[in-house]
């Protein structure tokens, strides 16, 4: 089985992992050499290319996932289940992928690929079974189905794939980021080095990329969750470069965050606290610093009625026990009912299903529509090429390219992912 | 010269083996900080044992033939007595975190607490006095290689090596290496090394290969605890005259720092010890360290304040700490109760 989270021990190496749990050992010693013959010999004929003595964090992610492949043939396995392997992969990774799945089926395994990606699934398999909120909805032939037909199956009603919207009418810029810096937590340099770009309203600008590229570390120096080492932020004009989190927060900007857990909310508060986390200092919600529960209390009713937030036992839920598609939920509607003009919205549909997508799109485009403005940071293609109106593309820290996704295809994004391909954006804005 | 060697070795050897206890204890996922606490019962365990086994007789026609073998045959008995008692110690650490995934560095400080006030509550039982001691004689006389074991005369000098490495030198000490040796390579070549390893770093991706990881974390610990009972007793014979007292001069977390030191692998602990192993053995034997054997006393001439000799360990370890915890690396899993639904 490829785990969606690869299952592969950091410091090890290449091999080591390939045959932890399945040693052949002489006397209790393991029999390293005989391994690596063996390994060398699969890498060979199915065309999976590692390198054995590399340590498994210094590998790129697509190696890794090689060598979880090459640990499910060592074993001799003859099914072989593929959790969601593509989440991390740049869509040429995806294509080679892709191209061993089906060189594996054609060798005579089988492949069991689970995944939510609807033109993957109508790509590499035969047959198709649907599971809908742990119910077996049906098995159909690829051949004989559509994309739009298996959405039906996996939502249980029409879905529409692709996101309508107006085309935008940028009006003033709201975020102006020049030059910025943003060290990076693990390592010693900076993992964002110098970008510059601007939101306006009315605008969806995406920032795409491949994981690990510095998206995360941007938006926790736009957010203020990390200090920038350099470079200059500002919202309406005004320079929030290192003004703290509750400034930017009363600034404008509206955040969506990556990990909900984590940023998102306070696990073992109520809903109606973590709705409250940011504005309970407003008068609206105390009165000589004491809290006025009952206002809360409409106001949290209030968001669960507009939003659709779906709990056990209303405003006073434990937020843990929420499911991770109305604890997002309950994040934007947090967020967006704040009305201030930025939106930082960091993968909002991350592990969501079908439905819960559309619903958040429409209302990421609604917001558009009212004039405000929107930086969407997303690893996912598809939401990348419908929802924004503008992409910049982030490699290594850096922004590599600006463009339309009107005008560009997925195969190009991925070529500017991946670092193959960059325009020189300072040359064009002098010329 | 060979009287700094050995006493280095005395210091260091022990100090090795329980950072070795460290090493098998976090990396297979479980931080073990009641090393301090193990060693204390092991050694206490260890002397009991000694104490015991001479009160019913059974080595006294050994003694009294002076037949060495013998002798060294107790001695090792007795290690692994300690050994088993500092496993079996260790079974509450592994317990609490493992099963009942309490948090381990309070099951460990727990241990830390527990260990010398049941060993001196057991000590004034036994002995009504503070202090453990042998039964009969000392630990040189009835475990020390001498030199007049091999025919050399009161007078007489060995030559280097002789002096360094044999003479009023504990076997126990070079067992220990031994056993150090051993199981670093158990740790580095073997599948269940191996798999001991994948535990303290990535443990969901080890069960996944169907390993279980409950098993590993309890063998890396009782082993950990084997390990520091056996450095615990062979510290207290070595330094201290094969005398219990509840206390081990914090030889538990200096292991831990030079556990940390040596960046949890085997070789370099090996040297870490070494080093801190010296600096012990000047803090103990500053006055009459004689370095080049000319008869001066150089470290006592200097006329420092003795108290600096006796903190200089302590103080190395938190220089070095602070300048090296940095760049060393941990297991990744380490202190994390293993939870088989994280992903």
């Amino acid at each position: 089985m490829v785990h969606q989270h690869f299952k592969l021990i950091e410091v090890f190496t290449v091999l080591d992992n390939i045959i932890l749990g399945a040693e052949d050992t002489k006397l209790g010693f393991v029999q390293r050499k005989a391994a690596r013959k063996k390994v060398e010999e699969l890498s060979k004929r199915y065309g999976l290319n590692v390198d054995l003595d590399a340590k498994v964090e210094n590998i790129t992610v697509g190696m890794q996932q090689r060598v979880e492949i090459l640990k499910m043939l060592y074993r001799d396995n003859e099914i072989l289940i593929f959790d969601e392997p593509t989440a991390v992969l740049t869509p040429q990774e995806i294509v080679e992928l892709m191209q061993i799945m089906k060189g594996l089926a054609k060798e005579g395994k089988s492949i069991l690929f689970i995944s939510h990606k609807l033109n993957e699934i109508m790509e590499v398999s035969d047959r198709v079974s649907v599971l809908r909120k742990g119910k077996y909805i049906g098995t159909v032939n690829t051949q004989d189905t559509t994309a739009a037909e298996l959405s039906r199956m996996m939502v249980g009603h029409d879905v529409q794939l692709v996101v309508d919207k107006a085309p935008a009418q940028p009006g003033e810029t709201v975020l102006k980021v020049t030059d910025l810096h943003v060290a990076s937590r693990l390592y010693k340099h900076d993992a964002v080095k110098g970008v510059s770009f601007e939101v306006r309203k009315g605008e969806i600008v995406c920032i795409a990329g491949i994981d690990g590229n510095g998206q995360s570390e941007l938006v926790f120096g736009l957010s203020g969750l990390e200090k920038c080492s350099g470079g200059k932020i500002e919202i309406n004009g005004v320079d929030i470069t290192h003004a703290p989190i509750r400034k930017r927060s009363e600034a404008g900007i509206s955040h969506i965050p990556e990990d909900r857990h984590k940023h998102g909310l306070v696990l073992d508060f109520t809903l109606e606290q973590n709705f409250v986390l940011q504005t309970f200092e407003q008068p609206r919600f105390q009165h000589m610093g004491f809290i006025k529960f009952g206002d809360i209390r409409k106001y949290s009713e209030r968001l669960i009625e507009e939003y659709d937030v779906r709990s056990g036992q209303g405003s006073i839920t434990m937020a843990r026990s929420m499911s991770g598609g109305n604890q997002q939920k309950a994040i934007i509607a947090r967020e967006i009912d704040r009305d201030l003009p930025l939106l930082l919205a960091v993968q909002p549909t991350r592990g969501l299903d079908v439905g819960a997508i559309e619903n958040i799109h429409r209302q990421i485009v609604a917001q558009r529509d009212e004039g405000k403005a929107v930086l969407l940071v997303s690893l996912e293609l598809d939401e990348v090429m419908n929802l924004s109106d503008r992409i910049l593309v982030m490699y290594e820290g850096e922004i590599v390219g600006e463009l339309d996704p009107k005008q560009t295809t997925v195969e190009e994004l991925g070529l500017y992912m991946a670092g193959a391909k960059r325009q020189d954006r300072k040359k064009e804005a002098s010329a | 010269m060979p009287f700094l060697i050995r006493q280095t070795l005395v210091y260091a050897v022990p100090l090795m083996l329980v950072a070795l206890a460290g090493v098998f204890a976090e990396r297979s996922g479980i931080i073990n900080l009641a090393l301090e606490g193990i060693m204390i019962f092991g050694a206490f365990m260890g002397v009991l044992f000694v104490r015991t086994v001479q009160e019913w007789g059974w080595f006294q026609p050994a003694y009294d033939a002076g037949n060495i073998l013998g002798l060294q045959g107790f001695c090792f008995l007795a290690m692994l007595f300690a050994a088993a008692m500092g496993a079996l110690f260790s079974l509450l650490l592994a317990f609490a975190a493992i099963n009942l995934k309490a948090d381990q560095t309070i099951g460990g400080t727990a241990l830390n607490l527990l260990a010398p006030a049941v060993v001196l509550f057991f000590i004034r039982i036994i002995a009504n006095q503070n202090t453990l001691n042998m039964y009969k004689g000392d630990a040189a006389s009835w475990f020390m290689l001498k030199k007049s074991m091999f025919g050399y005369g009161r007078k007489e000098e060995m030559n280097f090596l002789g002096s360094t490495f044999v003479d009023k030198v504990y076997v126990a000490t070079y067992i220990c290496i031994l056993v150090f040796i051993v199981m670093s390579i158990i740790l580095y070549k073997t599948r269940f090394g191996m798999r001991l390893r994948s535990c303290g770093e990535n443990p969901q991706a080890s069960a996944s290969l169907g390993i279980n990881v409950v098993k590993m974390r309890y063998a890396g610990t009782v082993i950990s605890g084997a390990l520091a009972g056996m450095g615990g007793f062979v510290y207290v014979l070595t330094t201290a005259n094969c005398s219990a007292n509840g206390d081990v001069a914090g030889f538990g977390f200096l292991a831990l720092a030079v556990m940390i030191f040596g960046n949890w692998k085997p070789l370099n602990i090996c040297l870490a010890a070494l080093l801190f192993g010296l600096f012990k053995c000047v803090a103990a034997s500053y006055s009459t360290l004689d370095i080049n054997g000319d008869g001066v006393y150089l470290l006592k001439n200097l006329n420092i304040n003795t108290n600096i000799y006796r903190m200089l360990p302590y103080v190395i370890t938190l220089i070095v700490l602070a300048f090296t915890s940095k760049s060393s690396r941990a297991p990744k899993a380490e202190g994390i109760p293993y939870d088989p639904g994280k992903r």
